[in-house]
């Protein structure tokens, strides 16, 4: 079994964004890029199933800038097999993003793809679920624990009030949470390796993907910002104030 | 214009948040509900104030709120109405994304604000950043944060129940069991205290010394990821950018230090108490008061002057 693992460049989550000048979006030039820390899981687990001998091969995907190339080395010094380049301005809508990866699984027919549950820079936690629907396949969403059983894979989701489990028909689509495990980090050796692996560029337009966005960004501003407040020496005084200055209790 | 609400429930009651999601709707025109499953959810949906219409799926495939299935369903359903909504909890960022794709829309998620019909204001890099949308699209789907937007009054309404035919969907997903973490604490995205705990409380063990304190307060208990990751506290408990998004009268954080992903999900609180030895911990920038000490001494205390 295949397995696709998309994987998005973001600015660092280390880095705290900040809101460029003409209100227009996040500043992104300069800044520090990583791969989206859920699909480092993603890879992750991809990689755990193939040492595992469940999967025999796994594919990266990215949709962006030409840099987003970096990040399709990284996830192969990881362990993952080869990676597909989908050109494309920098942080495609997930309509557009699921079209073009329903067009790469059309190729490539994996038996999963493990997405991450969100990216942190659009926050938008729709991607995986958007690719399972134009699919038609099941959707193992907030995956905390994943088992391939013949035919069928097992996701135990993180819910609002715990867990659920589902069993889900193979091919299916996954999308991986905080827990699902902690991702290994790259040895020199393997960087090294990865650096001759296979990747492919492709072109969204080659694919038949229409890219243009349904939302036009109107403004992005800072949020209103909370000052600091007071440092208070004693719990008594700390009531006090809760009691008599906020009036919160 | 007609608004069509997801109203995802638990345990046989509606999920506080969803009732958030019917006052963002009520500005967008006339409110029906959608009920999936849970005989007794329909008929509490039919009272809540604002709401016109309850459509009731009541196939048993529609029981878990399986996304395959309800999806499909919402979709059948979509013609009628210019908006599609729900709140931005695990069922509603399940489901929604997936009937989006179905009738090729971009969602919305976690709508902080309705500015226009089309024009939408959503927090992106853990809200860091507030972005105004304007959505192209013919319908618009979209998820909001009860944060934002007050719970609709559960009585009131008088609204008349549809059953609503089962729809086809690919057979592809089963529900196994569900594993609630028990707690007789109220909601944690609708308390009005929360209590929170982090990496700073050690052990799972040492954790539930925020315990009658919470109780004190009739407040619900939420957690650091670090907390949740060391097995202090289950998942749900999580409050941040990927946990839960709260809006408290009143937060009160222990041993937390206030990471830009844990302020995502707290820092719109009315008012803001961090304990926390280290003084140059992250969180007192957004606190409205600190105490800079150690927790283990300070919540008993603590617990002792409110009783
Ligand atoms: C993709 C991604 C998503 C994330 N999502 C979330 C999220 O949703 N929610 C979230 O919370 N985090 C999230 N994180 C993690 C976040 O970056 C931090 O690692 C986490 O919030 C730290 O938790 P903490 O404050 O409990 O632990 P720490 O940062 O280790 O802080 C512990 C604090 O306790 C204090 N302390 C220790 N002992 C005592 C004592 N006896 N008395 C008083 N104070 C004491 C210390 O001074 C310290 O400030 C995410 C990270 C990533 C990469
Ligand atoms: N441009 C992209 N390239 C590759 N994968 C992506 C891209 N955008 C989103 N994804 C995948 O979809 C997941 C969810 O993203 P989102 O729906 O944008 O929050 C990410 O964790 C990635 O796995």
């Amino acid at each position: 079994m295949k397995i696709v693992v998309p994987v998005k460049r973001v600015v660092d989550y280390n880095i705290k964004p900040r809101v460029k000048a003409d209100g227009s979006g996040v500043e992104t030039a300069g800044v520090k890029m990583s791969m989206n820390p859920f699909d480092e899981i993603a890879v992750e687990e991809a990689i755990r199933l193939k040492e595992k001998g469940v999967a025999t091969e796994v594919v990266v995907v990215s949709i962006g800038v030409q840099q987003a190339q970096d990040t399709l080395r990284t996830a192969m010094a990881m362990g993952a097999d080869r990676a597909i380049l989908v050109l494309s301005e920098e942080s495609p809508e997930p309509l557009a993003v699921a079209k073009v990866l329903k067009a790469i699984v059309a190729k490539e027919e994996p038996g999963l793809v493990i997405l991450g549950k969100q990216a942190i820079d659009d926050d938008m936690n729709a991607t995986g679920q958007m690719l399972a629907g134009l699919l038609g396949w099941g959707q193992g969403t907030f995956a905390g624990k994943v088992e391939v059983a013949d035919g069928s894979v097992r996701v135990s989701r993180e819910i609002d009030g715990g867990t659920e489990d589902v069993s889900l028909t193979l091919p299916a689509i996954i999308t991986a949470d905080l827990r699902l495990n902690e991702p290994r980090y790259a040895s020199l050796p393997n960087i090294m390796k990865a650096r001759k692996k296979p990747l492919e560029t492709l072109n969204a337009a080659d694919l038949g993907v229409d890219m243009t966005p349904r939302l036009t960004i109107v403004s992005v501003a800072e949020p209103p910002q909370r000052q600091a407040g007071v440092k208070v020496g004693s719990v008594g005084e700390l009531v006090e104030k809760l009691r008599n200055e906020a009036k919160v209790i | 214009m007609t608004a069509l609400v997801l109203l995802d429930h638990e345990e046989g009651r509606i999920r506080q948040a969803a009732l958030s999601a019917v006052t963002a709707a009520t500005k967008l025109g006339d409110v029906h509900v959608l009920v999936a499953g849970a005989d007794a959810v329909a008929q509490e949906a039919a009272k809540i104030a604002g709401v016109s219409k309850v459509l009731h799926a009541v196939d048993a495939r529609y029981a878990h709120e399986l996304a395959e299935p309800l999806a499909a369903l919402i979709v059948s359903l979509a013609g009628g109405y210019d908006h599609i909504v729900a709140a931005a909890g695990a069922v509603g960022k399940n489901v929604l994304p997936r009937a989006a794709a179905l009738l090729d829309v971009q969602p919305i998620p976690d709508v902080i604000s309705i500015v226009e019909a089309d024009t939408f204001v959503r927090p992106i890099y853990a809200g860091n950043a507030l972005a105004t949308v304007k959505s192209s699209d013919s319908k618009k789907v979209l998820t909001v944060r009860s944060s934002a937007f007050d719970a609709a009054a559960a009585e009131g309404g008088s609204a008349s129940v549809e059953v609503v035919a089962p729809v086809e969907s690919p057979e592809v997903s089963k529900f196994e069991s569900v594993h609630l973490s028990e707690s007789e604490r109220p909601e944690l995205e609708s308390a009005r205290v929360v209590v929170s705990g982090g990496r700073g409380l050690q052990s799972e063990e040492k954790f539930h010394i925020l315990d009658p304190l919470a109780d004190t307060l009739g407040a619900a208990i939420g957690a650091s990821r670090a907390a949740v990751d060391s097995g202090f506290v289950p998942n749900d408990y999580q409050v941040g950018q990927t946990g839960k998004i709260v809006a408290p009268d009143l937060y009160l954080a222990f041993g937390i230090s206030g990471a830009i992903q844990h302020l995502a999900g707290m820092k719109d609180s009315r008012v803001i108490v961090a304990v926390n030895k280290d003084p140059e911990a992250p969180i007192f920038q957004v606190a409205d008061y600190g105490i800079v000490g150690d927790l283990f001494e300070i919540v008993p205390q603590l617990t002792e002057e409110l009783k």
